[in-house]
């Protein structure tokens, strides 16, 4: 699990925001690429997603209020239907009363109450009828209450069932405190002088429709008159004969809807229609928030599936810029480490070139300030006919020795270039390290360095130029013993590296090298010991020496931090010439 | 008396070496150019000739072959301020001795006496 998420988190690094101290910086601004890249790549991608999101969500939030609306429009209208049919059902009994009878049989004693227990049985909710003569004074009654003679003229009913031939009342609290509504209808006018037929009706079972409508928790239907007084119980805008705390809505002659502000419960969407032939108009109300129920349900999903959608692209466009960044860093990085080993290794060829011709064009006019010398020495020490001056014999000497001295640098100046072929032999690494530390171990005790080797036991015996190996090494010790200081330690390792090479690595606690240095330090005559008698050719001669072993040295330095060499060697070196070496 | 030829194209180098070791005993000639050191070879019978690796026209082992024409017998030394690679294995699959300038008279009398008693060794 553990190496999973260093995996991933590996894969994910952008690597080219910080790169190690000593590591190529590159040639380009992989920042702002990396960045470009993720906006980019969000731009495209997050955009479309977003647009089409928000498309989405509109019209299916649309789509659902149509749908709610058209629903409760729908039951407002079936619902209307309904107590337009109870309405009309009663009047039209009425009306077959009126056209069954006639005036006088409805007056003769005992036949209202007949006609009255008649619609009772046939509609039920009939509480009393009464026959209303021309004049407006109740002519027979048969109900509960004593109202013959009652006389009605003036009263506005008469009048609208004198000019329209029906009248329905608003709701009122009759008998039993039960809602009641009157009702009224006309004779016919052809048939003589028109008389009326009056019924209060118990709305009861009209209540009762209106209450079994399937509505839900925040559903609501009930009547209002045109004045906006409840006639049925509401549930939430007001008992019976109350003010609705809805407002009467426009006139329509057909079903409509409207969405309400209620200042309690919110929009509150309403399907109304006008009865007709009535006072009454029919309200059916749901609150909006309840008909998009499921409308956040969807919403929640589509949230979500934002949210989820946007993550996983998000993630993904960073994994992928990021890999892009990382490879772009790393062929740049690859390609110039390339440019650079192959610049630094063609500078030291051309430098290791230059060298052998500056030191053969010094070798011959050196060759004859010897000869002269010597023979000016020869003279004065062998020729009688020159007075021997031990003064002149010893200027001529350190003539000599100069010429000598020049000799043995030019000799390395060539060396440089030549390096000597190869003989190659099998040998024991550990032992070769252990000899030349052997050199140094008078030394390392007298001032307490700390010597360790570590030659890998697995490793076997290396087919090498055990001499050049030797000499590579003891340059190596030997400036490490220059660098550190009493009491620092060296470290020489050896190691397989790949199958068929091996790693050496000498590391010392020194001095260690500049940033500076480091970039000169193979190349010849560069030198930080100049005037302590060094010629700045034993790195080059070393480095030269390397690669005649199918090699490579490496140097890893921080100043004040010491240095570590590595070098990188060929089990078994490659045969290219197998000439006998030359004596030099 | 060893007799030695010297050629070098180096006037000032082969004439005070050759007096140097005129001084030491040996019977030394010098020639700066090729023809000379033939005709010089031509004339008078030589031990040991130290030759120049880059003469004018002729390189030392070709003039090397040319005078083993007159003087099979003849050893040879040779002599270079360059020491490239190239130059050390021309010389060294011919089995010759090398030195490289500058060098000192002491080595020059080693090394001619063991090329003498080489080919002294070698003849036998």
């Amino acid at each position: 699990m553990n190496r999973l998420t260093a995996l991933l988190v590996q894969a994910v690094r952008p690597r080219f925001l910080n790169p190690p101290d000593m590591a190529y910086r590159g040639v380009r601004d992989y920042r702002r690429v990396w960045f470009l890249s993720i906006a980019g790549l969000a731009a495209v991608s997050l955009i479309p997603l977003l647009i089409l999101t928000l498309t989405d969500y509109q019209l299916t939030r649309k789509a659902l209020q149509l749908e709610n609306t058209l629903r409760l429009v729908r039951i407002a209208s079936n619902t209307r239907r309904t107590v337009t049919h109870f309405l009309e059902e009663r009047i039209s009994a009425l009306h077959f009363v009126l056209e069954e009878e006639t005036y006088d049989r409805l007056r003769s004693p005992g036949h209202l109450e007949a006609v009255l227990k008649n619609l009772k049985v046939g509609f039920g909710g009939v509480v009393d009828l009464g026959l209303i003569n021309a004049d407006g004074v109740q002519a027979a009654y048969a109900g509960p209450f004593e109202l013959i003679g009652k006389n009605y003229v003036g009263q506005p009913w008469l009048q609208e069932v004198r000019a329209k031939g029906a009248y329905v009342s608003d709701m009122f609290l009759g008998f039993r405190g039960a809602p009641h509504i009157v009702a009224a209808v006309a004779s016919d006018a052809a048939k003589g002088r028109g008389y009326f037929l009056r019924s209060t009706l118990d709305m009861e079972r009209l209540i009762n429709l209106l209450s079994i409508l399937d509505l839900g928790a925040s559903g609501d239907a009930f009547l209002i008159n045109r004045q906006g007084v409840l006639q049925t119980p509401s549930k939430f805008f007001g008992k019976v004969l109350d003010n609705s705390t809805l407002k009467v809505p426009p006139y329509s002659e057909h079903t409509q809807s409207a969405v309400v502000e209620d200042p309690e419960r919110g929009p509150i969407l309403v399907g109304y229609a006008y009865i007709k032939d009535s006072p009454f108009i029919l309200m059916v109300t749901r609150q909006q928030a309840e008909t998009m129920r499921a409308w956040m349900d969807i919403r929640l999903d589509l949230i979500w599936f934002l949210v989820a959608s946007i993550t996983v692209l998000l993630f993904a466009i960073y994994a992928i810029s990021t890999y892009m960044g990382n490879s772009l860093y790393e062929a740049d990085v690859k390609q110039a480490t390339a440019m650079s080993h192959m610049e630094s290794t063609n500078r030291l060829a051309s430098l290791g070139r230059l060298s052998a011709g500056v030191a053969h064009e010094i070798n011959n006019p050196l060759a004859v300030i010897n000869e002269k010398a010597g023979l000016i020495k020869d003279l004065l020490e062998l020729d009688p006919k020159y007075n021997a001056d031990e003064r002149l014999i010893g200027h001529l000497d350190s003539v000599l020795d100069s010429v000598d001295r020049c000799g043995r640098i030019t000799k390395q100046m060539l060396g440089f270039a030549r390096e000597g072929s190869v003989e190659i032999q099998p040998f024991s690494l550990d032992k070769v390290v252990r000899d030349v530390l052997s050199f140094f171990e008078k030394e390392a005790v007298y001032r307490s360095i700390d010597v360790n080797v570590a030659v890998a036991p697995s490793l076997p015996d290396i087919r090498s130029d055990r001499g050049k190996l030797m000499q590579v090494l003891l340059n190596i010790v030997g400036n490490a013993f220059q660098a550190m200081r009493n009491g620092d330690s060296l470290n020489v390792t050896a190691e397989p590296h790949g199958e068929d090479r091996v790693k050496i690595r000498i590391q010392d606690t020194g001095a260690g090298i500049s940033k500076e240095n480091m970039k000169q330090i193979f190349e010849p005559f560069f030198t930080t010991k100049s005037g302590k008698g060094g010629s700045g050719l034993g790195l080059s001669i070393t480095y030269g020496l390397v690669r005649k072993l199918q090699g490579a040295i490496d140097v890893q330095s921080e100043e004040g931090a010491g240095a570590a060499f590595t070098i990188d060697l060929p089990l078994t070196i490659r045969e290219v010439r197998n000439d006998e070496s030359a004596a030099g | 008396m060893t007799r030695v030829l010297l050629v070098d194209d180096e006037k000032e180098f082969v004439s005070a070496l050759a007096e140097r070791l005129a001084l030491r005993g040996y019977a030394a000639d010098w020639s700066v150019t090729a023809e000379d050191a033939l005709a010089k070879v031509k004339a008078k019978e030589y031990d040991v000739c130290l030759l120049d690796m880059r003469m004018p026209r002729l390189s030392g082992l070709e003039l090397k072959q040319e005078i083993k024409k007159t003087a099979p017998c003849m050893r040879f030394i040779f002599l270079t301020g360059h020491g490239s690679e190239q130059w050390f294995e021309e010389a060294s699959s011919e089995g010759e001795f090398c030195l490289i300038k500058p060098v000192r008279v002491e080595q020059i009398m080693e090394t001619i006496a063991e090329v003498i008693k080489e080919g002294k060794g070698g003849a036998a």
